[in-house]
């Protein structure tokens, strides 16, 4: 086994060497390294027939006319080109905008943008297992609304938002429909036929394919006008200018070719080692789900260990590689907004511990890494006061505690 | 991030874990901290007659450091008077611990700790006295 067990896939995958092999041949002199906007000459063509060729690719696996797919750095700036680019062509139309206080921040921070140039958002409450209800989209639809932004699968607790309902109501009503896919591509079903999604944001790095490409789906039919952000040479339509990485867009391709074909087999196998995970504890008092289970993909798997704090966890994990939603792992000193959000306590909200599966786990990763968590877990109540008051039967809500 | 290998120490191999009786009238007791912010430690200290500490335990629900910084704080304390405990600074256990400055509350709520642990034994001997 290596160590340590990376078990951190929606944070970001690592590239599959099937992909890193077509990357390398798009770099050197001898290799396919032109500037796909050079008109003049055989190497700017090839390389441009590269670049469609993983458009193709990428379509592919969406459901989509490939002149929908335009290139951008990655999710993030692809959820800041649909909502600015959104917001700035249809601020004549209205000036609200829909989203929901779970999403991830390159939409939260955009949004909060917005609002310094005037726009007004609303920010959904999901329901307790994370979920954006279609009925609280429609509730909060305005006169004024011009796009509702959602995410398709949550980064940390992996739950599923009904798309295909949503874009139904938001179609029928005239608003447009942003949807931030970086968790969902490759993992679940994308038919942008059947969902009436506008624009849809993507990232290769978590679909086994290089860090710093993603791309932005802009609906041709009917047809979705964006203010670009970035501007220059005109490439994309004018939408994102900016040479495009041939080696970048060449391993997005192919990452999402094999998506297409190996997902269905991939979920499978990676959904019975979630399953293999979540029994490992069911022997452990005060442990939680959070999140909806059912509705979620099948490599995610967010649970607390009550009475025992997330850093000091993740501390005695040193040879598994996992994120937590306690404050003290982040910059700030707020546990996750997510976990919050769905109503944890912040003892629950510091207890968590996000483990992730993809494609390179292994069955005897899953054990080792339940031992461990087992060991652990018992360690840290051992020195809990917390632990103590629970099993004396106190009850710690009642604690008049004096915060800091 | 990095720990020092002081607060790996402390983590790895914790002292004085464990609970004194609060019923005892030389046992003090502090618990400091809130599960909402992610710390919460209790300090107990057991004091003989002459005002000497003769026995610390701690437990703590929070991060390497809080865990740390009350581990360090029993060894410390015991063999001190009451009065020389009261001199501890948090300062101090966040330089002998190397605490970075995200993690310097963690060394104010163990001094807030050892502090509400004396004034615990304290208030209790004072009513020993007065009952008596």
């Amino acid at each position: 086994m290596q160590y340590p067990i990376y078990l951190d896939y929606s944070s970001t995958t690592p590239v599959d060497p099937r992909v890193s092999e077509k990357m390398v041949e798009c770099l050197t002199l001898e290799g396919n390294f032109g500037n796909p906007a050079s008109r003049s000459h055989l190497l700017g063509w090839k390389a441009e027939e590269a670049v469609e060729t993983a458009r193709r690719q990428v379509a592919d696996l969406i459901n989509c006319d490939p002149r929908e797919v335009v290139w951008t750095s990655g999710a993030t700036e692809a959820d800041n080109l649909a909502l600015k680019g959104v917001a700035h062509f249809y601020s004549k139309k209205g000036k609200h905008i829909i989203t929901s206080k779970i999403e991830h921040k390159a939409v939260l921070d955009s949004c909060r943008q917005l609002e310094r140039e005037g726009f007004e958002v609303t920010y959904l409450d999901p329901d307790k297992n994370g979920l954006t209800t279609p009925s609280a989209v429609a509730d909060a639809i305005r006169e004024d609304t011009i796009l509702v932004s959602l995410m398709h699968v949550n980064n940390e607790i992996g739950v599923i938002n009904d798309i295909e309902a949503i874009g139904q109501l938001t179609r029928e009503k005239g608003v447009l429909f942003h949807v931030d896919a970086a968790q969902s591509t490759g993992k679940i079903d994308i038919d942008l036929e059947k969902m009436q999604v506008d624009l849809m944001s993507m990232t290769a790095h978590k679909t086994y394919g290089p860090k710093g490409i993603g791309a932005l789906y802009v609906r041709r039919k009917p047809r979705v006008r964006i203010e670009p952000q970035i501007h220059g040479g005109g490439h994309e339509r004018g939408m994102r200018s900016g040479t495009l990485p041939t080696h970048q867009i060449v391993g997005m391709g192919e990452a999402y070719r094999i998506a297409k074909e190996e997902m269905q087999d991939e979920s499978t196998r990676i959904l019975a080692l979630r399953n293999r995970l979540l029994d490992g504890f069911s022997d452990m008092e005060e442990v939680y789900v959070n999140g909806d289970i059912d509705h979620r993909i099948a490599g995610n798997l967010n649970i607390s260990f009550n009475f025992v704090e997330g850093e000091s966890l993740m501390m005695a994990l040193r040879d598994l590689a996992v994120s937590s939603g306690s404050a003290c792992t982040s910059a700030s000193l707020e546990p996750s907004y997510v976990l919050r959000a769905i109503g944890l306590n912040d003892e629950l909200a510091h207890s968590s511990l996000r483990m992730t599966i993809g494609r390179f786990t292994t069955a005897e990763e899953v054990d080792h890494a339940i031992g461990k968590i087992h060991e652990a877990v018992a360690k840290l109540r051992e020195l809990s006061p917390l632990w103590d008051m629970y099993k004396d039967g106190v009850d710690l809500d009642q604690v008049q505690w004096a915060a800091h | 991030m990095a720990y020092s290998d002081k607060v790996l120490d402390h983590y790895e191999n914790p002292r004085n874990v464990g609970k004194l009786d609060d019923d005892d009238a030389s046992v003090g007791t502090g618990m400091v901290g809130a599960p909402a912010c992610g710390d919460v430690m209790r300090l107990q200290i057991k004091v003989d007659d002459n005002g000497v500490i003769e026995d610390a335990k701690f437990k703590t629900y929070g991060c390497g450091s809080a865990i740390a910084s009350s581990s360090l704080l029993t060894e410390w304390v015991k063999g001190r008077s009451l009065d020389e405990a009261t001199e501890i600074k948090n300062k101090d256990i966040a330089d002998e611990l190397g605490l970075p400055p995200v993690k310097i509350h963690c060394s104010v709520l163990a001094e807030d700790a050892i502090k509400a642990a004396i004034a615990d034994v304290k208030s209790k001997r004072s009513n020993e006295k007065a009952s008596a």
